[in-house]
């Protein structure tokens, strides 16, 4: 199941001009860009492992390329996701996320249900990524 | 013809204006600044048209589908003291962008310092950084020499070259690296390094002004801030440069720019001794004779003769 968070996820994957032409329009706007790597795909794990730090005083979109680069070389395997922070007053937040690297196989999530209290039926969805260890989920 | 015939028009012109085609590329304006603003180095501008001749020629030759590798441009800058590495070197990255062989024209000014970090595995971090921040401009390096210390062979600087040789070497079309030092130290540098030699296209070496430039030099830093010369300040300045010009540490137009802001100094001391009376704009702006004169260069040649 193909995993749709941030910008752009409903479209297909962008390649890598587009995704330094999308680079550049963050640069130009003098935002942060930072590159973060995961391999539990739940919608609510917000907090990705960053790679390296948030890339501030970038010109050329081309210094962000080889990270992306040099992490996939590394977490090739893993959701790789690209995030631009604007630092100005009022945002001071994420002004764009989307991902740029995805693992071969997505399996997708298992619905879970759970008896409650009386007739009560609770439900939740597990990725059956997470049902190995940290790390060796994709590989 | 080669792969790239693809790209070309369908129907290439079969001529073009060669003068037309550099009224566009807008180099012509900053050329002609460099030749205003510059003064002397004859050679280093020389050497400048030349690469923007090339750069244009490709140009024209990628519109005819002619093939048109994107040449090295590397370079390294060599000379003394005050001869305007830097300031060229400033000038470089907005003609390189004008003729779009760099895409956003910035200059990103680093020494040893930015680059070689202080522990081990510091360095490398350090050095990407720099580079990522250099992309699609110009990056250069001052005083690169001290980049390598041949004494010290656990010394991080090494780390920091072979990053820089392996960026320059692949990113060629992304970045443009200056290297600038003085002469004998950057010989002994590509020496130990020759990575670096064959890396770097052109060697460009700054030759020492003369007499005249110093003082056409020294005349145009003043007009710059709205000061200038009496006459009399003006036989003073060129006695001065002479003099000082056999003096140790004279670097040259660095050395007429202290000398002038010590002149500056004194001139307002000579303003301010004039409380009481009414000073005229004209009186604000000139430097006399008697500012320049008083400098230790004169009393030292004096003490000598």
């Amino acid at each position: 199941m193909r995993i749709t968070q941030g910008c752009f996820s409903f479209l297909p994957d962008l390649t890598d001009d587009q995704i330094e032409s999308q680079v550049q329009y963050c640069l130009d706007n003098g935002w942060a860009v930072n590159l973060e790597f995961t391999d539990d795909p739940h919608p609510r794990n917000t907090f990705w492992e960053m790679w390296g730090l948030p890339m501030f005083d970038l010109k050329d979109a081309k210094g962000v390329l080889m990270e992306l680069q040099a992490c996939r070389k590394v977490y090739g395997d893993r959701y790789i996701r690209l995030s631009a922070f604007d630092a100005s007053h009022g945002w001071e937040s994420v002004r764009i996320s989307f991902i740029v690297n995805r693992p071969q196989n997505e399996d997708g999530f298992r619905l879970e249900r759970m008896e409650g209290r009386g007739r009560e039926q609770r439900y939740t969805t597990r990725a059956y990524a997470t049902d190995k260890p940290e790390g060796k989920r994709y590989s | 013809m080669t792969s790239e015939t693809g790209e070309a028009p369908a129907a290439p012109p079969a001529r073009i204006n060669l003068a037309e085609e550099f009224a566009q590329s807008g180099v012509g304006p900053v050329l002609q600044q460099l030749d205003d603003e510059l003064i002397g180095l004859a050679p280093v501008k020389q050497r400048i048209r030349e690469i923007a001749a090339l750069l244009l020629v490709d140009r024209v030759r990628r519109k005819f589908g002619l093939t048109s590798q994107a040449p090295t441009l590397h370079m390294s800058f060599t000379g003394n003291p005050g001869t305007g590495k830097t300031t060229v070197a400033m000038r470089m990255a907005e003609i390189l962008h004008k003729l779009g062989y760099v895409r956003r024209g910035h200059l990103v000014s680093v020494t040893r310092d930015d680059l070689v970090g202080q522990y081990i595995g510091h360095t490398a971090p350090k050095t990407k950084e720099v580079l990522k921040k250099a992309m699609g401009g110009v990056l250069f390096i001052d005083e690169a020499y001290y980049l390598y210390r041949q004494e010290n062979e656990r010394d991080y600087g090494q780390e920091a070259i072979e990053i820089l040789l392996q960026v320059m070497e692949n990113n060629r079309d992304d970045l443009v690296v200056i290297l600038a030092g003085y002469a004998d130290k950057m010989d002994r540098f590509f020496h130990s390094n020759p990575g670096f030699r064959s890396r770097v296209a052109h060697h460009i070496d700054f030759p020492d002004y003369n007499d005249a430039d110093l003082l056409a030099i020294g005349e145009k830093m003043l007009a710059g801030l709205n000061y200038k010369l009496s006459p009399a300040a003006w036989q003073a300045l060129a006695e001065y440069i002479a003099a000082r010009r056999t003096q140790p540490h004279f670097a040259n137009a660095r050395s007429i720019r202290n000398a002038l802001d010590r002149a500056r100094l004194r001139q307002a001391n000579r303003c301010f001794a004039m409380l009481d009376a009414e000073l005229t704009i004209d009186q604000l702006m000139t430097i006399e004779a008697e500012d320049i004169r008083q400098s230790r260069v004169f009393q030292q040649q004096e003490n000598g003769a």
